[in-house]
């Protein structure tokens, strides 16, 4: 546990100082309007990201999966790609349009997916992550078709969406990020020893007394919660959900009462400082941070493929 | 303390057990055989609710099987499954702990009760020292080992393994064998194994289920079944049975 509380601290402390990091001077709009809802969006878009991929992995018994795996991203990326050809601007209840369109379209690909897979004779692993990936190319073609018929500005919108961004302005996207990546962390911490006894399989699960549905459907859907509350936001930003557990299963292990913290910490640190990068490579212009996360996650996806690889 | 009536358990239109009927004794030592495909895994996961469904009746302990929780039922019966092939990224340890589940309420820790569980657990199949390595650094009898240290560590009176011998080295099966004899003593167990070993069978059990088809081939004490032509009804394959020189048991043989 010591581990966890140093890589907490550690995490927070880059955090904190990442909204002076690469400035002279700062003056306190910049500081307030920009700076700071910038790294408390990265942040946590990054733990949320990060959680929901340490989930996935978990349940599904394989390293590779992630929110894309599912196809969870490519749903909650279509529901936003379509609010935002659509211009629709209304919220719900506060929550919005953006949000409900991610979370919706998230929704959407993860009931696909979790039929599929619950339909009698295809209850494995493997359907579930082959489902997953048939869900992400089919949004992932939604969405090449509704860029394709919006008109010029409408498709650098969504174009410029889908590379991931944390630009915003004040403390707005902040708030409307903050409820789905806090409930559905919640969810997870809570769940955290259901989570290693499904990583041991679900017929050991069930055999250690874990209600196996219950338990996949709350795990599931606070994962998809995150997924689809910081996609909305903040783009399809790939590979945190990916490397950010792993890196912390290196580090603690994959007991997840210890995991789920050290994740939710790293994985926000991640990815602020991941956006440091993009901020800074070529000042003043801004490279996506969605950019940086695939250019790092790329490499370690080959890692992870020749680290599982038989000799 | 477990009583089927019978019961049959279908799945893709396939029947894979049939109208099963038997009831198996607190502190039994009941082998489950059979041929490749005679249902003797799904009978096990249907009597451990990892498989719902099915016609007839299941009770443990006189009660219908689905008028338990999941956890009441774990705290009932423990399952260990094949360990051969599976992966774990955990310490013994924490795997051994992971089994006090069902004795935790929600979000509660685990408290001395549950240590000295493990504990005793890890004494008892001599995993102590294993405890802080990794599951998946461990060979196939350690392994196995620490599969049968987590399900005593559940603290369940009965039973169910899977083939707890398959894949292992003969000092290792021996190991085992002797272990579960002397937990199943010490902590007065109901214990059903499955096993394609059919010597194993006749050396560790006190009684017999040969399955066939998925229907009942033969029940009873574990000295008939070399009697009477039982193992070729149940195999289709002829034996020759012989004294063992040292202890007089009778020992199969395939032809």
């Amino acid at each position: 546990m010591k581990k966890v509380v140093v890589i907490a601290l550690l995490s927070a402390a880059g955090v904190a100082a990442a909204p002076f990091f690469g400035v002279a001077s700062l003056s306190t709009t910049v500081f307030w309007e920009l700076r700071l809802p910038r790294v408390a969006l990265g942040f946590l878009a990054g733990s949320g990201l990060a959680m929901a991929g340490m989930t996935f992995q978990a349940m599904f018994r394989n390293p590779l999966a992630t929110p894309f795996t599912l196809g969870v991203s490519s749903g909650a990326a279509f529901g936003a790609t379509v609010a935002i050809r659509m211009g629709w601007t209304f919220s719900v209840l506060g929550i919005p349009c953006l949000s409900l369109a991610g979370l919706g379209g998230a929704l959407v690909s993860l009931l696909l997916v979790y039929g599929v897979a619950t339909m009698p004779r295809t209850s494995s692993t493997a359907v579930l992550l082959l489902a997953g990936a048939a869900a992400s190319f089919f949004f992932s073609s939604l969405i090449l078709f509704v860029t394709y018929v919006s008109d010029f500005s409408g498709s650098f919108r969504i174009l410029r969406w889908l590379m991931g961004g944390l630009e915003t302005v004040g403390g707005g996207a902040v708030l409307n990020v903050f409820p789905f990546v806090i409930s559905g962390s919640a969810a997870v911490f809570c769940f955290a020893r259901e989570l290693n006894l499904l990583t041991l399989g679900e017929d050991l699960a069930a055999s250690r007394g874990v209600n196996v549905g219950y338990a996949r459907a709350v795990l599931f859907g606070a994962a998809t919660l995150m997924v689809g509350g910081v996609v909305a936001f903040c783009g399809p930003i790939g590979f945190v959900g990916m490397m950010a557990p792993h890196i912390c299963r290196l580090l603690v292990g994959s007991e997840h009462r210890a995991l789920a913290p050290a994740t939710f910490f790293f994985g926000g640190f991640f990815l602020v400082a991941c956006d440091g990068i993009a901020r800074l490579i070529i000042a003043p212009a801004e490279v996506p941070v969605g950019v940086i996360t695939a250019l790092l996650g790329g490499p370690f996806f080959v890692w992870l493929l020749v680290r599982r690889s038989p000799a | 303390m477990i009583e089927l009536a019978n019961f049959s358990y279908s799945r893709d239109g396939r029947e894979i057990l049939r109208d099963l009927s038997f009831v198996v004794a607190r502190r039994e030592r009941v082998a489950i055989i059979g041929p490749n495909g005679a249902g003797k895994t799904t009978l096990l996961n249907c009597i451990n609710r990892i498989l719902r469904g099915g016609r007839g009746r299941i009770a443990v302990g006189g009660r219908p099987l689905a008028a338990y929780g999941q956890a009441e039922l774990a705290r009932r019966i423990a399952y260990v499954p094949q360990a051969h092939g599976r992966t774990a990224p955990f310490t013994v340890r924490e795997f051994v702990e992971m089994s006090r589940y069902p004795h935790l309420g929600p979000l509660a820790p685990a408290g001395s009760q549950d240590a000295a569980a493990v504990r005793r657990a890890l004494d008892d199949l001599g995993t102590t020292a294993l405890a802080d390595r990794s599951l998946d650094a461990l060979s196939g009898g350690e392994r196995q080992k620490a599969y049968l240290a987590a399900a005593l560590a559940q603290e369940a009176e009965i039973l169910l393994l899977d083939e707890p011998t398959a894949h292992l080295d003969p000092r290792h099966r021996a190991e085992i064998l002797r272990t579960l004899m002397r937990v199943h003593q010490e902590r007065e167990l109901t214990i059903l194994f499955v096993t394609h070993d059919i010597n194993e069978a006749l050396a560790a059990a006190d009684r017999v289920l040969a399955l066939r088809d998925g229907a009942l081939a033969f029940d009873g004490l574990a000295s008939r079944l070399t009697e009477g032509g039982a193992l070729k009804a149940v195999f289709s394959h002829d034996f020759v049975v012989a004294p063992h020189p040292r202890t007089g048991r009778a020992v199969v043989f395939p032809e």
